[in-house]
């Protein structure tokens, strides 16, 4: 006799599929935001399912800061010609080129703020009505609030007091020209459930998200790679450790962990016992209280 | 940690400042190890600045900037945690009258609804508010939280009391199953561990209750529904002909081979196959994601339902149903709005508003017609086109819909078909 329930995995999965569906109904030219992290890389995953057999609808984009792990644009670049879908590319570089934005100053500096500009920039050039990305409430007490169908309204800006109430599994993408939505299907999803489905479904994933030998600095109580971007501080040195990265972002504030997890089976059990959130290692969430909740106000992912 | 054959449980929890209700949830959190450190050290830190005692469990659930500065919750924040036993949502409401319609989106998706009582004041008009609201969204589980137990010497007689004074309003609701537990949030009686000061109570703990309780009978599983959301059509080789018709099983179960019928337009078929990346299933059921294929070359889009030949829902222009009015701006008569119905858009009016219900007292008004911001209300609805309906006390998908204006897209009210 079958069982007439779902695993917590299953039905995750069938509602990030219900969301993804539904973006495709509702929008002329959506595009999935793919940063070559985890959370993105499963949201295109559950895209593959949502649409199976037919090719993912809409193509992929990159708001690419300039400052990579060489090994996340091979990855991009690889999944790119397996899918055969589109990639659309947003330049931090080329607006900073432009004087769009100007690189930000001081010992702490980064290009996390700047991807708004770019992100922005490149949803109005290619005319795009909803944006699906891979942040989860549990990330960050300002994402907590998010919906899964969030307006944006002609500036991009994000209204949290005023958002539309979401109830049983209605979606009201409804818009007017110049605004745009941000969808986000793994909204239910924690840490834990992506590694968790990740290793259920052997997705593959950067191989920094695996335990490695690699250069680092420690800097604001993470190892923090060494690369041609970074300035060293006085007192600072570059040693060799075994670390892996539990996110992927901008290679020069992203922290690594020292680790011996090498698979995804040691990882699931790494994350399981963590004690710090993944954000910890983010110094861009650190520099106040509400410091996701302000850039997402202004467009952030 | 594996769960991997584990179901997922979401419940809401309504409540004000002072009833404890945010301190229940910290205390889940922390108990369940879903706090990190450096959340600990963050919320430790606040507490500090702001003077409290120890850690105040409560910062744990405040999001926005406006929330920790006025200490409220404004929106419905969800909050996660997982046991060997179950994964949790937690969607996490305010309580207050001005919030209503944040009370009834947390309510809409749960399986279980948490209801705090004082001890001390017993039931109060913010108890009968929330119970009301449980039982017009249909959420299937009660759990009436009697807290703070602390503060009555762990009293066996205030417990009774608050009971029984549940118990007597209650009974004018419709509800299936309602739990009782006497804890006390500050200090973890009863919430995961069992409490040693209150021998005298034989049930289980509060997270032990969520671990067990029998849920998978809350989705229907008898009458087959699935609305189509798109078509899939591949249109690359191995797939040339290939026609899917994607959606969400809202209710029941469907099997290749099934006779099943195509509404709104009536045309009749044999469900061909059920497919998934993963492979063909034998069944589909709610709520599994899937993509059908017919025997036949039927003309089908989004809006249209899937529905076994033999038990179909009601297609109708004109029907009752209650109304909770979710904006700022009131209703305006005889105007039409978008419906959103699963995954059908059609055009609506308000046509007659029969009676508002005071959710303090369950009191109806026949005489004030007028729906603002948080009104529940008893209407008539006329739609330009048939809906396909179920009775929402039968089926919460089929059953529901949202109202939307075309001035402003907003999403300004939420319908359950009677």
């Amino acid at each position: 006799m079958s069982k007439y329930y779902l695993n917590y995995l299953d039905e995750l999965e069938s509602e990030a599929i219900y969301i993804l569906r539904e973006v495709w109904a509702q929008f002329e030219n959506p595009v999935i935001l793919f940063s070559g992290g985890k959370d993105s890389i499963l949201v295109t995953h559950l895209a593959k399912k949502a649409f199976y057999p037919a090719k993912i609808p809409f193509p992929l984009m990159h708001v690419d800061t300039g400052h990579n792990f060489p090994e996340t644009i091979q990855f991009r670049d690889d999944l790119i010609d397996e899918l055969g879908v589109q990639l659309i590319v947003g330049s931090v570089q080329e607006s900073i080129d432009q004087g769009r934005v100007a690189e930000e100053r001081g010992k702490n500096a980064t290009r996390n703020a700047l991807q708004i500009t770019t992100l922005l920039d490149a949803i109005e050039s290619n005319n795009i009505d909803c944006a699906i990305g891979g942040g989860r409430r549990d990330e960050e007490k300002a994402r907590a609030k998010e919906r899964f169908f969030s307006h944006r309204d002609d500036f991009g800006q994000w209204d949290p007091k005023n958002q539309r109430p979401e109830l049983w599994n209605i979606l009201n993408g409804k818009h007017f020209e110049g605004e745009h939505f941000r969808a986000f299907p793994i909204s239910n999803w924690t840490e834990m459930d992506v590694w968790n489905y990740i290793q259920r479904e052997n997705i593959a994933i950067p191989s920094l998200y695996f335990a490695h030998e690699r250069e680092v600095v420690w800097r604001s109580n993470s190892w923090i790679p060494m690369s041609s971007f970074l300035k060293l501080e006085e007192g600072e040195e570059v040693v060799k450790k075994k670390i892996r990265f539990r996110t992927l972002g901008d290679i020069t504030i992203t922290g690594g962990i020292e680790s011996d997890a090498d698979t995804l089976e040691k990882i699931a059990v790494e994350v399981s016992a963590m004690k710090q959130t993944e954000r910890g290692n983010r110094s861009d969430d650190k520099r106040s209280e509400t410091a996701m909740e302000d850039r997402k106000r202004q467009g952030y992912f | 940690m594996k769960i991997d054959n584990n179901q997922l449980l979401r419940f809401t929890t309504a409540g004000s400042v002072d009833d404890g209700k945010s301190t229940l949830i910290g205390r889940l959190l922390y108990d369940s190890k879903a706090i990190f450190e450096d959340q600990l050290a963050a919320v430790e830190s606040t507490s500090k600045r702001k003077g409290h005692e120890g850690v105040d469990l409560a910062l744990f659930t405040d999001g926005l900037k406006d929330e920790r500065e006025q200490g409220i919750t404004i929106d419905v924040a969800y909050r996660y945690f997982t046991t060997p036993k179950r994964k949790f949502i937690i969607a996490d409401t305010p309580g207050h009258i001005q919030y209503t319609r944040n009370m009834v989106t947390g309510a809409s998706t749960a399986n279980a609804a948490l209801i705090l009582v004082d001890a001390r004041n017993g039931v109060i008009e913010q108890t009968k508010r929330h119970a009301f609201i449980a039982s017009l969204l249909q959420i299937p589980h009660l759990i009436v939280c009697i807290n703070k137990m602390d503060l009555v010497d762990y009293s066996e007689t205030a417990y009774h009391k608050v009971l029984q004074q549940f118990e007597e309003f209650s009974s004018k609701l419709y509800v299936k199953d309602v739990r009782f537990l006497p804890i006390s949030a500050l200090n973890g009686d009863n919430v995961v561990n069992r409490s040693e000061n209150m021998p005298w109570f034989q049930g289980a703990p509060l997270l032990h209750t969520l671990e067990t309780m029998h849920i998978s009978s809350d989705i229907n599983k008898i009458d087959a529904r699935f609305p189509v959301q798109t078509v899939i059509r591949p249109q690359r080789e191995g797939f040339i002909d290939y026609r899917g018709y994607a959606g969400r099983v809202a209710s029941g179960i469907f099997r290749p081979g099934d006779e099943v019928t195509i509404m709104p337009s009536g045309f009749t078929s044999v469900i061909k196959t059920i497919d998934t990346q993963e492979g063909a299933l034998k069944e589909a059921y709610a709520p599994m994601s899937a993509c059908i294929t017919l025997t036949d070359d039927i003309d089908i889009s989004r809006g249209d339902m899937i529905v076994k030949t033999n038990n179909k829902p009601e297609s109708t222009q004109e029907f009752d149903a209650m109304l909770c009015w979710l904006h700022n701006a009131p209703s305006k008569p005889r105007v039409k709005y978008t419906i959103l119905h699963t995954s059908n858009e059609q055009k609506a009016m308000v046509k007659e508003v029969l009676y508002k219900i005071d959710i303090n007292t369950y009191a109806r008004n026949v005489e004030d017609k007028d729906l603002s911001m948080n009104d529940i209300a008893r209407i008539k609805v006329r739609t330009t086109r048939p809906l396909l309906i179920d009775e929402y006390r039968d089926n919460r998908i089929t059953g529901s819909f949202v109202l939307i204006d075309d001035a402003t897209h907003e999403t300004v009210a939420a319908g359950m078909i009677l």
